[in-house]
């Protein structure tokens, strides 16, 4: 529990540093989780060579989606978005630093498929994005 | 008469498991589903042992063997609830299928473009989505009884409804979120009086308190076996005898029929005309053996242990600082406390409630409108049954202050 509780995921989640909006924005994107009603919506900022110059998430929902969507909003900042296509589970795991049963990996990978489908320009967020 | 919560414990093996070296299970999740005794166990593993075969069909003895254990679990069922016959009991997979049931058959045969029915806003989804498939197929126009702040049905607004000339107000007996227990005879009355039918979905009902479908007068009530300390995948559905005759069957296949030619076929009599196909047959025994445990307990006993242990629930949970307790005070609902504590998610809640053993549900319960219109994502979910102990409270109000300290 203290794992999965790290002082780093309650201090996201608490006090996050990217919570909010970017108007105007290149990229906009929102989806749920529709097992719990978790709610990601991230916007993104792109420079001309395709590198994102600045991004926010915004939504509501459990420490671990919230904390792992600061987490990761932090981390693409000055990313390519060929980059972000690649990123997987591990690198939200690996920014989380701790292991997830089912249930709660669902929470913490909420973020990425709402990135990954507002990059993809795709209708929804879907697993597939996951791998 | 009280229960002796000791010596229940007893039949219920999983209540001994330890979740971790050290931390006991502290099952609070008996809404979602119930524990079961090791008397429905046995008779389960007693007929795939000694018994096995299909039924209505085959002349040996295994077969009689079957036919008449899957035949007495009916009976069993019909006069816990008090139907005039077992004839009236049909076996589904669970309440979900048993309201899916009387939507396919009885509402694509009655309803058209326009009829009127009347849900409540504090619906399962499974009292929900069979209408609004319907809507779609049909044009059948659904409206809600409201539920105020205290968790309470607006009974004006439904008489009001009411005068719209409904077919039918399909209705949950008690909430699954907010614990209300609806006064089904009045609603059934009045639904009675407008020329509308009434649906009961019973299935946190029936499992919690004596229920006499003849005396509330429903026309129909489903209700599902594992949230009684039954067995998963078998449901019932009760029926008035002459709506079921008129109904049109819902599955065809096996057993369903009386004669098949190779272009047309006649139905069988009730209630084998609604169970199409090799049924659960286990299950079914299994759920005869959990209405009988049940009964052997006594329905008012259980009741009154739950309003107890509600009651407590209540007092304990509204003394911590940030917790909001949602349904209306303990005289008025069964063993459920849905809640939320300030600047914690219910995901959360649950999760290190869980490393405490204590075992709650997190989410909307399937009733996400529900949550829309106290507008809040989600709740953590208690809830109690004939098992559950004082202590176990308390191991769940030490667990929220123990997660306040977490997110402190």
């Amino acid at each position: 529990m203290d794992d999965l509780y790290r002082e780093i995921i309650i201090e996201h989640y608490k006090n996050p540093s990217y919570r909010g909006h970017l108007d105007p924005n290149d990229i906009s994107f929102a989806d749920n989780n529709p097992l719990c009603g978790d709610h990601i919506e991230i916007n993104l900022r792109v420079d001309d060579r395709g590198s994102v110059s600045d991004a926010r998430f915004d939504g509501h929902g459990c420490a671990i989606s919230q904390a792992s969507a600061d987490l990761l909003i932090e981390s693409v900042i000055g990313k390519s978005l060929e980059e972000i296509k690649h990123l997987n589970k591990q690198d939200i795991l690996n920014l989380l630093g701790i292991e997830l049963g089912p249930v709660r990996l669902k929470c913490a990978l909420l973020s990425l498929k709402v990135l990954k489908a507002g990059v993809y320009g795709l209708g929804s967020a879907s697993d597939d994005l996951l791998e | 008469m009280t229960l002796d919560i000791s010596k229940i414990r007893q039949d219920f093996p999983i209540l001994e498991r330890e979740i971790r070296p050290g931390v006991k299970l502290v099952y609070l999740d008996s809404t979602a589903t119930s524990q079961k005794p090791v008397s429905v166990l046995a008779a389960m593993d007693e007929f795939y042992r000694h018994s096995n075969a299909n039924i209505h069909r085959g002349v040996h003895v295994l077969a009689e063997e079957s036919t008449a254990m899957y035949e007495n679990a009916r009976e069993a069922i019909a006069r816990f609830i008090h139907a005039k016959s077992p004839r009236q009991i049909i076996y589904t997979r669970n309440t979900t299928e048993s309201i899916n049931l009387v939507a396919y058959s009885w509402g694509r045969a009655n309803l058209k473009n326009n009829d009127l029915v009347i849900l409540t806003e504090m619906e399962h989804h499974s009292n929900l989505v069979p209408w609004h498939i319907l809507a779609a197929e049909k044009g059948i126009r659904l409206e809600f009884i409201p539920v105020d702040d205290q968790g309470l049905l607006d009974l004006d607004v439904y008489r009001n409804l009411l005068s719209q000339g409904p077919k039918l107000v399909s209705f949950t007996h008690m909430s699954n979120v907010l614990g209300t227990i609806n006064p089904a005879a009045d609603i059934i009355k009045l639904a009675h009086e407008a020329g509308a039918l009434a649906l009961l979905d019973g299935a946190q009902s029936v499992p919690h308190f004596k229920i006499d479908v003849q005396a509330l007068d429903v026309d129909f009530m489903a209700f599902s076996a594992h949230k009684m300390v039954g067995p998963t995948g078998i449901g019932a559905l009760y029926g008035k005898t002459e709506l079921l005759e008129a109904m049109p069957p819902f599955l065809g296949g096996g057993d369903m029929i009386k004669e098949v030619k190779l272009r047309s076929f006649r139905p069988n009599d009730l209630p084998y005309k609604f169970e199409a196909g090799t049924p659960a047959i286990a299950e079914a025994i299994g759920f005869g053996a959990a209405v009988k445990y049940l009964e052997g307990l006594g329905m008012d006993a259980i009741a009154a242990h739950e309003q107890e242990m509600i009651t407590y629930a209540l007092e304990r949970l509204e003394e911590i600082p940030g917790v909001k307790v949602f349904g209306p005070v303990a005289e008025k609902k069964g063993g459920v406390a849905a809640f939320t504590l300030t600047g914690v998610h219910p995901h959360d809640v649950a999760q290190i409630l869980d490393s405490l053993g204590v075992a709650v549900r997190a989410g909307h319960h399937c009733a996400q409108p529900l949550h829309e219109k106290y507008n809040i994502p989600a709740t953590s979910r208690a809830s109690f049954y004939l098992y559950n102990t004082r202590e176990e409270i308390d191991a769940l109000v030490n667990g929220i202050y123990k997660v306040k300290e977490y997110f402190g």
